[in-house]
């Protein structure tokens, strides 16, 4: 089992908040030693779900935890908001499926770039999405 | 208000991206660019984001938007200096900056830009020695 070696959170309530997102996990995933490659994966997949969390999830946090597993390091991010909730996970999970006129990709491209992706939402009550990527 | 500056030489439009963008920043310099486009009556418009360490879906698609929107305006648009690791990471989001022209250079951008205002020049020219009368 992963441990969490120290964690954060930050509030993702508005635009100002997605790029101070940004910013944290940059600077996280420089400490946890990732390439410049998966650091840029990370902080992008950071970006495009924060950005939901203030889209349609009405605002939320974010927890950043330092992950250890034996010698592996990695990072996990989870987004919470009180929203209302997705009514069709299959569907906005799909490229291109967009209820705000955007391009769609954010929780498909996330997904990609990213090791491990989990969406859990309950109508009414809020989306939690858990993302975790280790260094290679 | 915070603006990215737009700087003019000659017939062309330079912009460089130097900040972490904000949503809104994002969506005034797309305004700003196309009022300049008219005003200045520019022929193109050279970006560069060489500064820029990561394009998530939403600054990918208003680089694609000013794209379109001075092509409308009669202007060519070429976006220079994406860093590797974020190019990596568009392509894998899902982004493919369809319509965007790209250079890896300013340099090169330049040269672009006067090359594609230059053929469009001349088929203009071509089609108008042609154009009415043909059949006489």
């Amino acid at each position: 089992m992963d441990q969490v070696e120290r964690a954060d959170a930050l509030p993702v309530r508005g635009e100002i908040d997605v790029v101070l997102v940004r910013q944290t996990v940059r600077t996280w995933s420089v400490q946890q030693g990732f390439t410049l490659v998966d650091q840029t994966k990370m902080v992008t997949a950071a970006s495009e779900i924060a950005r939901n969390t203030v889209l349609y999830g009405r605002g939320g946090t974010v927890r950043i935890e330092a992950l250890v597993e034996g010698v592996r390091k990695g990072l996990r991010l989870v987004f919470e908001d009180q929203g209302p909730g997705i009514p069709d996970v299959d569907l906005a999970m799909r490229d291109g499926y967009s209820t705000k006129n955007s391009l769609g990709l954010g929780l498909p491209g996330a997904r990609r770039l990213m090791d491990d992706f989990a969406l859990a939402s309950e109508l009414g009550h809020g989306t939690t999405i858990t993302m975790k990527k280790w260094k290679r | 208000m915070e603006r990215i500056p737009i700087l003019r030489m000659g017939n062309y439009l330079l912009v460089t991206i130097q900040v972490d963008m904000h949503d809104r920043l994002a969506m005034q310099l797309q305004e700003d660019l196309t009022t300049r486009i008219a005003k200045d009556q520019a022929r193109g418009v050279l970006i560069d984001i060489s500064a820029l360490d990561i394009v998530d879906s939403f600054i990918g698609r208003m680089l694609a938007d000013i794209a379109g929107m001075s092509r409308v305006l009669d202007a060519q648009t070429v976006v220079v200096g994406m860093q590797p690791a974020v190019a990596i990471t568009l392509v894998e989001l899902g982004l493919s900056l369809h319509g965007v022209r790209t250079a890896l250079d300013v340099e090169r951008g330049m040269k672009l830009l006067e090359q594609s205002i230059d053929d469009q020049t001349f088929a203009t020219r071509a089609h108008e020695d042609d154009g009415p009368g043909g059949e006489s």
